[in-house]
């Protein structure tokens, strides 16, 4: 019997940061931890759950590639029923926040999305959740049934993988019914981290001037290694895609560094943003709001700057 | 046969958030409350399927009655036709929103559809669409920016991470919670409005649907604000000497680089 299970999430192979995250703090806590995964690279990436701690890790790969909910919320179940854990925790990635409120449902439990935060305290789980996407936060407390958080990536401190390998179960996936059925993914333009999961994000607002103006964020964030996020108003004026949109209507973000180009700061906006670490403003009006919550102002015109930064970022980043 | 909009009130996106003193949640008082924005789209979902199916389009919500009623009445003038509110306390959570939409929607009967919004901008939760689908042992599909209907099935995209999209084929009955950019939803019309007063309300309490625990599985407590950040440090100079400047406190102070 485990006390935590983590639900384990790859990429090419490996644990993803954010999974990470999740196996070191059960272990920091003292608190005896089983994982799972599910997909082609299943196995694979159950047996490095041990590296940070787990002991037990379940692994399933269902005969269709991708995400097919049904499929994955039985599995789910059925893990985390074998490892008798009272907490369970995923990072709060697109396929586990659809995922996991369906598991919670069928465990007659209730689950509490987009977390920051994490403690134990007396022995119960206490999770910090941004609420009006981050302009406050709440304790979570479960009064009954699993404790399920989905906790946002880059919360957590990690820990050097130590070389164990977890005692790895297969669990045979179940047949889908076909009442739902993943025909195909379209894979979206950039293979930049998504906003939610990105650690530098450089976003542009109306003061960019129009959609091709972009192209020089585009530049900067691959001198950065950042993602590009928008404001709304560029948004809804069609420059970029809604994907991209960053605020209350749009993704809630929580990055080391955010530098936000020509936005003036609607509350929308700094809803969404306000979880960053350092913030920096950069805007021709020294009166936008949106100076009120940066670590860094400049006022000034991204288009001159733009050419001076990414040769200053240049000469440090290398 | 019936399509179902699930929908919730929350304060409008312009609110300054003020925590009570006793910090067991927000000041409520100078709150306007609006139709949450994403349910918006399922309302709208909703209505343009009625065009292919002239299903009867019920609109539902659980929470406090004499607050919820407003976002209905608005659905109602949109062009819903039915509308039926569950008095229920505030501090009802995810499983128990879900609980109290799914037993209604069973009650209702004949359903092809369910559509509610990907999530509400106040509990941030994007769980209670699952849950009424799991409820309904229904499949589902959440985050959904594009939908095909044909008759005993959808195909639908849904936004996932990096730009990517998924494309589902779901049999229905099913469950669709709605994205931005799946539609634009319409305004209610005066003529609209007007026709919203006559149309049915239906008031139903826990009790009517058989269920008399309404004891949360989760719980919010101590809800503070964003901690204050640092005044802002200005940087000043030339564009060179500001990139350089600002270049230099990310490495340096800030430790971000």
């Amino acid at each position: 019997m485990s006390q935590v299970f983590v639900f384990l999430e790859g990429k090419d192979g490996t644990l993803k940061k954010g999974s990470v995250e999740l196996l070191t703090w059960a272990k920091t806590n003292g608190l005896e931890t089983s994982a799972g995964a599910i997909g082609a690279d299943a196995a694979g990436l159950a047996k490095q759950a041990g590296a940070f701690g787990a002991k037990v890790a379940f692994a399933s790969t269902p005969s269709a590639e991708g995400y097919n909910p049904e499929v994955y919320v039985s599995l789910l179940k059925e893990m985390i029923s074998a490892s008798g854990a009272q907490i369970v925790l995923a990072n709060a990635s697109a396929l586990a926040k659809d995922a996991f409120p369906r598991v919670a449902a069928r465990m007659d439990s209730s689950v509490a999305s987009d977390c920051t935060g994490l403690k134990m305290d007396g022995g119960k789980l206490i999770a910090l959740k941004p609420l009006y996407s981050g302009k406050c936060t709440a304790e979570v407390e479960f009064e009954s049934g699993l404790n399920i958080v989905l906790m946002r990536s880059n919360q957590l401190p990690v820990m050097d993988a130590d070389g164990s390998e977890a005692d790895v179960k297969t669990i045979d996936a179940p047949q889908a019914s076909g009442n739902v059925t993943l025909e195909k993914t379209v894979q979206g333009a950039s293979n930049k981290p998504d906003l939610t999961e990105a650690n530098v994000i450089i976003s542009g607002g109306r003061g960019m001037g129009e959609a091709k103006n972009f192209e020089i964020l585009e530049d900067l964030a691959g001198t950065l290694g950042a993602t590009v996020g928008a404001s709304r108003a560029v948004v809804d004026a069609g420059w970029v895609p809604h994907g991209m949109q960053v605020g209350q209507t749009g993704k809630t973000v929580s990055p080391s560094l955010y530098i936000a180009c020509g936005i003036s700061g609607a509350i929308q906006h700094m809803a969404g943003m306000s979880g960053s670490k350092v913030i920096v403003a950069i805007n021709k009006d020294a009166d936008a709001p949106i100076f009120q919550k940066a670590s860094y102002g400049i006022v000034g015109d991204i288009f001159e700057l733009a050419g001076p930064l990414k040769e200053e970022l240049s000469k440090a980043l290398n | 046969m019936k399509t179902f909009v699930c929908i919730k009130q929350v304060p409008d996106t312009e609110t300054k958030i003020q925590i009570k003193g006793d910090k067991s949640g927000i000041e409520e008082g100078s709150i306007k409350w609006v139709m949450n924005p994403y349910d918006e789209f399922a309302v709208e979902e909703a209505l343009k399927l009625k065009t292919t199916t002239s299903d009867t389009v019920v609109v539902l919500s659980a929470g406090p009655k004499s607050r919820v009623v407003d976002s209905l009445r608005t659905a109602l003038a949109m062009g819903a036709d039915e509308a039926v509110v569950i008095d229920a306390p505030e501090t009802i959570d995810c499983y128990l929103a879900a609980k109290l939409l799914a037993e209604t929607i069973k009650k209702e009967g004949d359903v092809r559809m369910v559509f509610t919004g990907k999530l509400a901008i106040d509990g941030n939760g994007s769980s209670v669409g699952q849950m009424v689908a799991e409820f309904l042992e229904v499949p589902h599909a959440g985050v959904v920016s594009k939908l095909d209907f044909t008759e005993g099935q959808v195909v639908v995209e849904r936004d996932v991470e990096g730009g990517a999209k998924e494309v589902f084929q779901l049999k229905t009955p099913c469950v669709i919670s709605a994205n931005k950019g799946l539609n634009t939803p319409r305004y209610a019309s005066l003529p609209g409005i007007m026709k919203a007063k006559k149309k049915p309300l239906k008031e139903l309490t826990a009790a009517d649907l058989g269920l008399n625990d309404l004891m949360p599985k989760m719980k919010f407590k101590n809800f503070e604000l964003p901690p204050e950040k640092p005044p802002v440090k200005m940087i000043e100079g030339s564009p060179q000497e500001q990139a350089h400047k600002l270049v230099d406190l990310l490495m340096n102070e800030a430790k971000v680089l």
